[in-house]
């Protein structure tokens, strides 16, 4: 992973390559703020990490400094200062000039922001060439400069591609290329590495980090991810619901964070050294327009009392360059990072496996995408099935779950064997496996109410009906820590994390005895994520339920999983207990993967 | 999670809906008006009030035969209003079946019904219904609504199809078909009423597509009955005295406009509504 | 895109597989793998077009009996005209022989001979179809950039009140059936309110229409009417979905001018939505003359269709449903050819 430079004192306004101030961007035609009282220097050099989870206004603030709102947002007041410019009273042609020139963007889709029409080399030297800069031949020595210093291959044959003939990294790459060419002094990041493996990410974050450097740019680095802020940032600006709550250096903030809400983020990410009782944060990010009075994250504060609903909290000082809003600073007192930690799954505990796979081999049409996979599944137990995109992981989830037919080997359950389709197995087999999906915003009928979603294998099954369904819908939805309320309302009225819900308290409804989970944390927020992580615990505690857990982030294994599967390219590479693969992994490629995954330990 | 339930909230999105309020307005108005024109007609359907092409009779004067323009207008609306709305039902059913099919079976039964789908797509709608016609003496009722369905039932198909894809991939399906659902219910519990909002915008563009080909017809001098009151045939008996007693002509083809805007805005509404309640 | 939906999307977009990310784009076999693909597409256009005469000659023998609709009254009274006309359609054969026999007529040019004047159908038609291709490509000349400009303005004009006038009158004409606009501006400009221009065409001794430009004026004016809404609605969408895309927002951020994001970002990716609006439009086209012909009495196929039609001259019927169907699927396969090459994925895709 990538070392941070060492940590410096924040930058003094004259030293900064940009200051932020009182800046406050609003929705058109409407007094709502989507974020507001926006302060912030950036030095020479310096990599700052604005993190925070969705709805936050992160990705507001990184493209007003460019002097940039999106349809239907505004930029109501504030200073954005290069030097001595003030980029947002600037003329809109002198801001066009800075633009790219002095600070210059990376996209979070890379592969969606390049023009699909136009090939790698011109789109490079676009800029460039529009400004006038250099010969022609100059200019693609740049190009071809700069390709190298990312890594990429610059011959003719490469700078006459479409970005479609380019893989996810090497997109991102070009991207990152692209903002570095005209030598910008600030550069602003956006979530420039969501959607890519851990390795491709690595490689992404150590090219920025050094160029950044060398070409001593400051970088704001806008993030939902902790965990690459600590591997990267040298300072961290915390947001919430368009504040920034905490500021500080990096060390501070994930050593010693004062806030109750970056405590509370803490909590809920999972460690790759050591396991953790995760936990989440109540309710829901507010949205603009529908932020509370007071301080904004009060109504899901442990700490908060009656003055905080009352009392906006100004900057407090709690340490050299550290500042948090929150009244009650000096009354919460010092947190432990420790105090989540659990013990590790025991490696030795028996073992009654009640699942196991054989010898799978799977196919898409003559493809052959997973090549002999054998591991099995205790009852009560986790087992984590581990790896990048395309590895399979997910393909052999689908196989247990009988969604994907076109497979040999055999898959026993309790010592039967499972027949391929969920159709073709019996009643039975269906009841007592359950697959929830990673995507809650498309594994529910929008056209359903909860109601219907989760009484229906209650009726498919023969468990319950009528008045006994309700009741036993109503105590699901109590488990899941959603309650009755929801119970006739449709799904467009949930957020991620309580439509997750229902999805879980579906599969319960059918009183499974194995849990099919794929990446059913991804799409969701950290904080959510780890209320999730929790229930999950519980039921398999309480109910002895085995579960089948596909992710590709190896922390979450740690918190969650007694066994792990590590899969390459549809091939086992690796398994056993988890304290043994993540302690002492024998495989080079599980050791890649370890050192590859940001981790906030 | 708010308290209001879904019906209220929906239906003050509707209200809010301009466009939509309006087509339903002048749709309501145009179909009232077909449905007790004859009731109110000052003169009979058939009845000689004066000379023809006179201001004799009510105020929009006489037609060809020294009809009354008037109550031919108001006793016309039925018969077009009838068979536009079957041959939209036909067209609708045929093409939701057609569409709904070939997106759940797929593989080669798919490619097979869309490949044939598109060689009926080759044919204008108005070019179907003349190419049967061309061989029928004397074209019933029932013809002009199995023609004028048959051609919207293609391209109703199509549309079908695209969206159910869309639907037939997401999890919640998959999640149906790992619980065991049957197939049939599977497409009509699941799929289908997902599928509201640009099913009834189709059918209000259907309609209005309907009510010109329907009228169409009757202008070209394909009639279902000679003589009798229609606005597409009214257009056509008057047209040469454009120039006298331009009434005969401009009273049905503005109610034939009047109409198809009614519609159209309304289906144009319908998607207006669907896409903001899909951002909430 | 929910408002393109507004009419059927009947030219296909060209559907590009995901390519493989470093497969090299230049290789020996790239003009083997086009010529094969152009193959397979113009393969599919005639297959369609064989379909498409299958239709056409059972939906003419489906629902009657041509001869009875012929002679009407005549049917019962004479029946050596019955004979005669048995003869000439060649109704003792079973119904396939006939059907290959006029197929096989396609082939070499013989479209049989018309019922009504017991004239060769070619021969009928030969001027006609070249007085309705210049009606349609007047009308297509003036409609482009017509509705171009109107969608160009509009989406400049994005949520703002000149926006939503314009697309409440686009709304308002778009479901108008085109004779009743063709109808109203024979009333404002032949009779009622202006004496300007003709109602009808009228070519004397075999000219074309287009030597009395004035006749042209209405025919052409209500097509364009019929058709720019429609254009302009739905290349107001794509110019929108366009304008809001991630490369148009990096390029704008990138500090671009914006008229070289419009020209360059913008438009270079809308120009495939445009072909295939332009050529649905076309299509479309082939079916509104039909009317539009009729009621300004315009010498071209649409007129003599109705014509054959009422005549129940099925010969006729048929050969020019034949061409109308044609001009589809070619405008089609023109459409697809070039929306390939104007998108790098899929002409990639093909390559590889």
């Amino acid at each position: 992973m990538t070392s941070a430079a060492p940590h410096e004192a924040t930058p003094t306004t004259d030293q900064a390559a940009c200051t932020v101030e009182d800046l406050s961007v609003g929705l058109t035609g409407r007094n709502i703020d989507v974020v507001d009282d926006i302060d912030l220097l950036l030095g020479p050099g310096e990599v700052v990490g604005l993190v925070g989870e969705s709805g936050s206004g992160k990705t507001t603030v990184g493209t007003a400094l460019l002097g940039y709102a999106r349809v239907g947002a505004l930029i109501e007041h504030g200073r954005v200062l290069l030097g001595e410019r003030d980029v947002l009273s600037l003329d809109w042609k002198d801001v066009r000039q800075l633009r790219g020139q002095e600070i210059a963007y990376v996209p979070q889709d890379p592969a969606s922001a390049l023009n699909p029409s136009i090939r790698i080399g011109p789109q490079l030297v676009e800029l460039l060439e529009l400004r006038d800069i250099g010969t022609a031949e100059e200019r693609d020595d740049r190009a071809r400069a700069g390709l190298a210093e990312v890594g990429l291959p610059n011959d003719d044959e490469f700078l006459r591609r479409y970005p479609h003939q380019l893989s996810g990294g090497q997109v991102q790459r070009v991207a990152l290329a692209m903002a570095f060419l005209p030598r910008p002094k600030v550069l602003v990041l956006d979530e420039p590495t969501t959607g890519l493996d851990v390795t491709t990410q690595g490689m992404v974050l150590e090219t920025m980090n050094q160029l950044c450097r060398s070409h001593q740019v400051a970088a704001l680095y806008v993030t939902h991810d902790l965990a690459v802020i600590a591997n990267i940032a040298d300072r961290v600006a915390v947001m919430y619901a368009g504040r920034i709550i905490e500021l500080g250096p990096r060390d501070q903030i994930f050593a010693a964070p004062a806030h109750p809400y970056t405590r509370a983020l803490l909590d809920a990410i999972p460690h790759l050294k050591q396991a953790r009782a995760l936990s989440g944060i109540p309710g829901r990010t507010p949205g603009p327009g529908r932020r509370p009075s007071g301080c904004r994250f009060h109504d899901r504060c442990s700490y908060a009392i009656d003055r905080c609903a009352d009392e906006e909290p100004p900057p407090v000082e709690v340490g050299p360059d550290h500042t948090a809003r929150c009244i009650r600073l000096d009354e919460i007192g010092s947190w432990d990072i420790d105090l989540g930690t659990v013990p590790d799954s025991d490696p030795d505990k028996t073992r009654e496996p009640i699942l196991s796979v054989r010898d799978l081999d799977v196919y898409y049409g003559r493809k052959q995408v997973v090549h002999g996979v054998t591991f099995d599944l205790g009852r009560s137990e986790c087992v984590a099935l581990v790896g990048e995109s395309g590895s399979g992981k997910t393909t052999i989830s689908r196989c247990v779950g009988g969604l994907h037919r076109d497979w040999t080997g055999t898959i026993d359950f309790e010592e039967r064997e499972l027949a391929k389709g969920a159709r073709s197995r019996t009643n039975d087999d269906r009841k007592r496996i359950q697959y929830i999906f990673q995507n809650p915003y498309l594994s529910l009928n929008p056209r359903m109410t909860i109601e219907q979603i989760i009484k229906r294998p209650m009726k498919l099954f023969g468990i319950a009906k009528g008045k006994a369904a309700t009741d036993r819908a109503v105590e699901l939805l109590e488990q899941v820590a959603l309650g009755p309320t929801v119970l006739k309302l449709q799904t467009n009225r949930l957020s991620g994390g309580e439509r997750q819900r229902v999805a879980i308290a579906r599969a319960l409804a059918a009183e499974p005895d194995i849990l099919v989970c794929d990446e059913i944390t991804s799409a969701l927020d950290v904080s959510v994520q780890g209320s999730i992580v929790q229930l999950l615990e519980e039921l398999r505690k309480s109910r002895g339920i085995g579960m089948l857990f596909v992710t590709h982030n190896l922390a979450l294994v740690r918190s969650i999983a007694a066994r792990v599967q590590i899969l390459n390219a549809g091939r086992l590479v690796e398994s056993g207990s988890v304290v043994e693969v993540m302690d002492s992994p024998r495989e080079d490629y599980t050791r890649e993967l370890l050192a590859n995954s940001p981790s906030i330990d | 999670m708010s308290t209001t339930t879904a019906t209220t909230s929906g239906l003050r999105r509707m209200l809010h809906q301009r466009r939509l309020v309006a087509g339903m307005i002048i749709t309501a108005f145009v179909v009232v008006l077909a449905i007790i024109g004859p009731w109110i007609a000052p003169y009979g359907e058939h009845e000689i009030v004066g000379k023809p092409f006179t201001h004799s009779g009510s105020f929009l004067g006489t037609d060809y035969l020294g009809q009354d323009v008037l109550s031919r207008v108001l006793a016309g609306g039925r018969s077009i209003l009838v068979i536009s709305v079957l041959a939209t039902a036909l067209g609708m059913v045929g093409g939701i079946l057609i569409g709904l099919i070939a997106a759940y079976v797929g593989g080669w039964f798919d490619e097979v019904l869309m490949r044939l789908n598109d060689v009926a797509l080759a044919f204008p709608q108005i070019l179907l219904a003349l190419l049967v016609l061309s061989a029928v003496e004397q074209p019933e009722w029932w013809m002009i609504v199995l023609l004028v369905g048959a051609s919207h039932a293609p391209r109703v198909a199509r549309l079908v199809r695209g969206v159910a894809l869309g639907l037939v991939s997401r999890d919640f399906v998959a999640s149906a078909e790992a619980l065991g659902e049957s197939r049939i219910r599977i497409v009509l519990a699941e799929v289908l009423p997902n599928m509201n909002a640009p099913l009834l915008a189709e059918a209000g563009l259907r309609l209005t597509y309907s009510i010109g080909l329907v009228a169409a017809l009757g202008f070209l001098g394909f009639s279902t009955d000679p003589g009798g009151a229609d606005w597409g045939q009214m257009i056509n008996e008057n047209r040469l005295a454009l120039l006298v007693v331009p009434w005969g002509v401009l009273a049905p083809v503005i109610v034939i406009g009047i109409f198809t805007i009614g519609t159209n805005l309304m289906a144009d509404g319908i998607t207006q509504l669907a896409e903001k309640g899909g951002e909430s | 895109m929910a408002q393109v939906q507004r009419q059927d999307p009947q030219a296909e977009m060209p559907a590009g597989e995901p390519a493989t990310p470093e497969a090299s784009p230049r290789t020996r076999s790239t003009t083997t793998a086009w010529l094969l693909w152009l193959a397979r597409r113009v393969g599919l256009a005639i297959l369609t077009l064989w379909l498409v005469s299958v239709l056409v000659f059972f939906a003419t023998a489906a629902l009657g009996d041509p001869i009875r609709a012929i002679l009407g009254k005549d049917y019962e009274s004479s029946p050596s005209r019955v004979a005669t006309l048995e003869d000439q359609l060649n109704l003792d054969q079973p119904l396939v022989q006939r059907y290959l026999d006029w197929l096989g007529g396609l082939f070499t040019g013989d479209l049989g001979t018309s019922l009504s004047n017991q004239l060769p159908v070619s021969e009928l038609i030969g001027d006609r179809v070249v007085n309705t291709a210049v009606l349609v490509l007047v009308s297509a000349l003036v409609m482009i950039p017509v509705a171009f400009g109107i969608a160009m303005i509009s989406a400049h004009y994005r949520g703002k009140r000149p926006d939503h006038v314009i697309q409440v009158i686009l709304l308002g004409l778009a479901g108008v059936p085109e004779f009743v606009i063709g109808i109203l501006f024979v009333a404002l400009f032949s009779t009622t309110v202006f004496h300007v221009l003709p109602a009808v065409t009228i070519s004397a001794g075999g000219e074309g229409p287009w030597h009395n430009p004035g006749s042209m004026v209405l025919p052409v004016l209500t097509l364009v009417f019929a058709v720019t809404p429609y254009v302009a609605r739905i290349v107001r969408a794509t110019l929108l979905e366009v304008l809001d895309s991630d490369y148009v927002e990096l390029a704008r951020l990138k500090g671009i001018p914006e008229g070289v994001v419009m020209r360059k970002h913008a438009l270079l990716n809308a120009i495939v939505p445009g072909i295939q609006v332009v050529a649905l439009q076309l299509a479309w086209l082939a079916g509104g003359i039909v009317i539009v012909e009729y009621l300004f009495s315009y010498p071209g196929i649409g007129s003599s269709l109705v014509d054959s039609v009422r005549n129940n001259d099925i010969p006729m019927v048929q050969a020019l449903s034949m061409i109308i169907a044609g001009i589809y699927v070619g405008v089609n396969l023109i459409a697809d050819v070039l929306s390939i090459l104007f998108t790098p994925r899929a002409r990639t895709a093909i390559a590889s």
